[in-house]
């Protein structure tokens, strides 16, 4: 962890800080199936990093790895230096880890604003009695997170939905929502699993621009997937590029796209 | 009024109540069915356990009395104390979030992401299990629970009536108490679910298990609070029907008669349980009474069933049920 103070500044001027999260020599198995293989790569306070590569790459695992949802088999996740043990995705939310899903993950009964104020529980404090019995400022606490959900709204440019039915939702829309319910948790790290997938190029420059202003605004730092590699290029300061499970390039999105591994893996040219 | 319709309407206001008791067992059906997608079949017999439990530890019982007997060939039967109501009361709630904290160790942690059918089966497990369970941990008599509920007639009432209508009406005071409890009760668990951030995480654990852990949920606590709770409304059940009728084991088929009530009312509405039920109480009353004497009677037993086929045709959602939107 000798980088850990090191930081760097990004050509736009973002500061970027030390080590926030490390991944060591991660490898996950399912049975005799090697979904990743042996990766470590880091991820820096404040930073924007992709995660790509073909279909089955292990990306998605990735990121299930360091969501909580997946145990990896050997190595380990650090979080702030802290090596974290194997802890329920719940645990690992409560950590200040958010994330959004491939497929969207939303409470389709719920109104858009429900689904919101569920990406708050874990910084409510009132207990179950004083809920139960409005003790406590159980109603004032509500009425704070509640003018929280209201500003990532407005950030979102989701108004107009705010009352309406999650399941009612058109798909853009739907991933938009996604990720407010991610940040109202003020996430330390924000996990993105194709924030762009099946989207219009309207939807995805909205996107994009939400991504970048939410890295920009709130300090956050975003892990991301994508398949778009304009997109990615575009977004992110470091890449990691994943093929068949392993890791074979990492670096800024110029150092990638001149990797002849990357290039060999996008292009398709035979494994042996 | 003519005395036909004063009669009617005293029908009706029976049908209201035996709606009520219906509505109490629907509604731990519905809790549970909320939060996890399951159909628990053994909420009749949660009710049944609970009302066992209460009776045994109120009348001072040994548990498992029979089995120690045989296998010491001691003659236990009673520890010679009384229990206090209240208190036995408070005991038996916390014996029943014991029973959810090891349904959810030893049932539910299993069987997480299975498809609702699973876990359909394994309450029907449960059902049997708890019902064997209950018989040799507390004997299979019948037994009277009194835990100082008022019974019989409603004297104030019937006399009030008869003098302002000429005819008095019949109106069971444990109906009365009955109403005014699942009244209580249903307001408790609505705001509970409405408004507090349990009830918030519990409608999401309802709605998406992934997105619930994603958001910091865990699964496992929402899951023994559900139970809990729905062991508590068993209990409130339990208490309610083993009063009026004496605590028996066929208290565990009253399940079979929420059923057409949660179709009237939708498997997902807490206010729902209780209309349904007031709907099929009276409905039930109100057809035995008109229909009844044309048929040769004994509607009260299939009535329900057909009035909720009907609505299954036209409503498949219940009265109150989330539509089933689903885009293409």
């Amino acid at each position: 962890m000798n980088d850990m103070s090191e930081g760097y500044v990004t050509a736009d001027g973002r500061k970027i800080g030390g080590t926030l999260m490390e991944m060591k020599n991660i490898t996950l198995k399912f049975g005799g199936v090697t979904a990743i293989q042996d990766i470590s790569f880091d991820i820096r306070d404040g930073e924007i990093r992709a995660i790509i590569g073909p279909n089955g790459a292990g990306k998605s695992s990735m990121l299930n790895v360091i969501s909580g949802f997946y145990i990896p088999t050997e190595g380990s996740v650090y979080f702030k230096g802290v090596k974290r043990g194997p802890m329920k995705p719940y645990q690992v939310a409560q950590l200040g880890i958010a994330r959004t899903f491939q497929n969207i993950a939303l409470f389709d009964g719920m109104s858009v604003l429900d689904n919101i104020m569920t990406g708050r529980l874990t910084l409510m404090k009132s207990g179950l009695l004083s809920q139960a019995m409005w003790w406590g400022g159980a109603s004032k606490e509500e009425d704070e997170h509640r003018e929280k959900v209201e500003k990532i709204i407005d950030f979102l440019e989701i108004q107009s939905i705010r009352k309406t039915p999650v399941g009612r939702l058109p798909y853009g829309l739907k991933k938009r929502v996604e990720l407010a319910r991610a940040l109202a948790a003020e996430p330390k790290i924000l996990l993105l699993d194709e924030p762009m997938a099946g989207m219009n190029v309207e939807e995805k420059e909205d996107m994009c621009r939400f991504i970048l202003d939410v890295n920009d605004e709130f300090g956050t730092t975003i892990a991301l997937i994508e398949h778009d590699m304009g997109v990615v290029m575009d977004l992110s300061d470091r890449v990691v590029v994943m093929d068949y499970g392993k890791k074979i390039g990492d670096g800024t999105p110029d150092e990638v796209r001149n990797n002849q591994d990357v290039i060999d893996a996008y292009l398709g040219v035979s494994h042996d | 009024m003519p005395d036909q319709l004063l009669f009617a309407l005293e029908v009706t206001l029976n049908g209201l109540m035996a709606g009520v008791m219906y509505a109490l067992v629907a509604l731990g059906f519905v809790l549970i069915y909320k939060a996890s997608g399951i159909f628990n079949y053994a909420q009749g017999v949660l009710a049944l356990f609970a009302a066992l439990t209460l009776v045994g530890i109120q009348q001072g019982q040994v548990p498992f009395a029979h089995l120690i007997n045989a296998v010491t060939g001691m003659h236990v039967t009673e520890f010679g104390w009384k229990i206090p109501a209240i208190l036995a009361i408070l005991l038996t709630a916390g014996v029943m979030v014991g029973l959810a904290i090891i349904i959810e160790k030893l049932v539910l942690k299993h069987l997480v992401n299975q498809a609702p059918i699973i876990l359909f089966m394994a309450t029907i497990g449960m059902a049997y299990f708890l019902e064997g369970f209950g018989d040799v941990m507390w004997g299979a008599d019948i037994k009277t629970l009194d835990v100082g509920l008022p019974q019989g007639i409603n004297e104030t009432l019937e006399s009030v009536t008869d003098k302002a209508l000429g005819y008095g009406f019949f109106i069971d005071n444990l109906d009365i108490v009955a109403t005014l409890v699942a009244i209580a009760l249903v307001t408790a668990l609505t705001l509970f679910s409405q408004y507090s951030k349990q009830g918030r995480a519990l409608r999401a654990v309802a709605d998406d298990h992934q997105a619930a852990l994603s958001v910091g949920i865990s699964l496992r606590f929402i899951w023994i609070l559900v139970w809990s709770i729905a062991g508590f409304v068993a209990l409130v059940a339990g208490i309610m029907w083993g009063s009026k009728s004496g605590v028996q084991f066929s208290l565990s088929l009253i399940a079979l008669k929420a059923l057409p009530v949660l179709m009237l009312g939708g498997f997902t509405s807490i206010p729902g349980a209780i209309v349904g039920g007031l709907i099929i109480g009276v409905g039930e009353k109100l057809f035995e009474f008109f229909a009844g004497p044309l048929i040769g009677g004994a509607t009260e037993n299939w009535f329900a069933y057909v009035l909720a086929l009907v609505f299954l045709v036209f409503r498949p959602q219940g009265l109150f049920g989330e539509k089933i939107i689903e885009r293409v």
